[in-house]
């Protein structure tokens, strides 16, 4: 049932297959344009600032897909039919986990190699980059779950979750991008090790609050 | 919004439950199915459960038959061509589900329950928006569920024609009014 559940979900959400997914790759990679033309092609300052500017655009796209991720599914009834079927809340959430990293974070993992080539981010600079995002998009979208879950029987859901993931993601921001200025890889595990936590939380505080919805 | 209300089902039963709009009939079978947590009281039942209600859980952007076959998949249904042919939706299963009619989406969705192969039916308005040919269709599958030994409770405001079926009206079992309590 897993099995068949996480392909459902994939395909609901992948680029290019699922319902306009792609538009977060591609949002991420329209920033990333756009930060030259607005402070100058200056190569130096665009390999200074540009590490910022990615994780920023990285932590924008990750609020793009929210919206359709859980409310979607509760309208449908979808997880009530899973519920019938002897699924539990948390199981569901696990697997929209996955699916929903799957679709968001290794597409931008690619997407930040014409992203950085734009913005003159080399060397091992560009290694530190691509590592933290690694480290760090596990996060982004178990916060993401978390506020798409919350927010799903609310009216104004949409706005709402963009509000919420910005301050929740700071930690992951603050260690990601800080790797970068001080080039240490230290930092980095301190991504990975909020990743961790945030993963290991989500389907739980996801599966609890699509129960609530549910409930009223 | 119903108290000191308490029924039991046997396999073979099917019970009706009837009341206006707004009445309650929808959260009684929705506490029967364990999606809502009744104030008090309780509810015992052995074997699995297939619900109908007014959402589908079908994909609207998938193609009818892919949709379906998602479920049919989940539950090992192993009929799904003749049950696909049973609600006349094989001549939709190529439409996405969001362009369905409202009595098409109802037939897909009772396909749905019928490849669950559950032994206990919660049919939540089965009756509303389907034409008076699949109206009939639905008390025969009812029947038919029966017979085999299912059990259903189903809720509607609309007859259906099954052979020994109880029923009970869902307002007898309204709360007291304010100065019943005081008298």
């Amino acid at each position: 049932m897993i099995a068949a559940l996480l392909r459902r979900d994939l395909a609901q959400f992948f680029p290019f297959t699922g319902s306009g997914a792609a538009l977060p790759v591609v949002f991420f990679v329209a920033v990333a344009m756009l930060f030259p033309f607005a402070v100058g092609p200056d190569a130096n300052l665009l390999a200074k600032t540009g590490g910022g500017v990615v994780w920023i655009a990285a932590l924008l796209a990750a609020i793009l897909p929210l919206e359709k991720l859980v409310a979607r599914d509760i309208e449908l009834g979808f997880f009530d039919q899973l519920k019938l079927r002897g699924l539990a809340e948390e199981a569901m959430m696990a697997v929209r986990l996955i699916a929903h990293w799957l679709s968001f974070g290794p597409p931008l993992l690619l997407a930040t190699f014409p992203a950085a080539a734009l913005l003159k981010i080399e060397g091992e600079t560009f290694q530190i980059l691509l590592l933290g995002l690694a480290a760090g998009t596990p996060g982004l979208a178990a916060i993401g779950l978390m506020i798409a879950a919350l927010t799903a029987s609310l009216r104004a859901g949409a706005a709402l979750s963009g509000l919420l993931l910005i301050p929740l993601a700071l930690p992951i921001l603050i260690f990601g991008a800080g790797a970068l200025a001080r080039q240490d890889q230290v930092s980095l595990g301190f991504v990975a090790a909020i990743s961790l936590a945030l993963v290991a939380l989500a389907p739980f505080a996801a599966g609890a609050a699509i129960r609530a919805a549910r409930e009223n | 919004m119903f108290r000191r209300l308490s029924f039991a089902l046997t396999p073979g039963a099917a019970c009706h439950i009837t009341g206006a709009n707004g009445a309650g009939k929808t959260t009684l079978i929705r506490a029967v199915a364990g999606l809502t947590t009744p104030y008090a009281g309780t509810v015992v039942r052995t074997g699995a459960l297939a619900l109908l209600d007014e959402r589908t859980g079908l994909d609207p952007d998938l193609p009818l038959g892919r949709a379906l076959a998602f479920w049919f998949g989940l539950d090992g249904a192993d009929e799904a061509a003749t049950i696909m042919a049973r609600l006349r939706l094989d001549p939709l299963a190529e439409v996405p589900v969001r362009y369905l009619s409202t009595g098409q989406k109802k037939r897909a969705a009772l396909a749905r329950v019928l490849g669950q192969q559950a032994p206990i039916w919660l049919l939540d308005e089965p009756l509303s928006g389907l034409d008076t040919a699949s109206q009939g269709l639905v008390s025969t599958l009812v029947r038919e569920h029966c017979e085999g030994g299912g059990t259903a409770l189903i809720a509607s405001h609309q007859p259906l024609d099954v052979p020994g079926m109880t029923s009970f009206a869902i307002e007898d079992f309204a709360p007291l009014e304010a100065e019943e309590y005081e008298a």
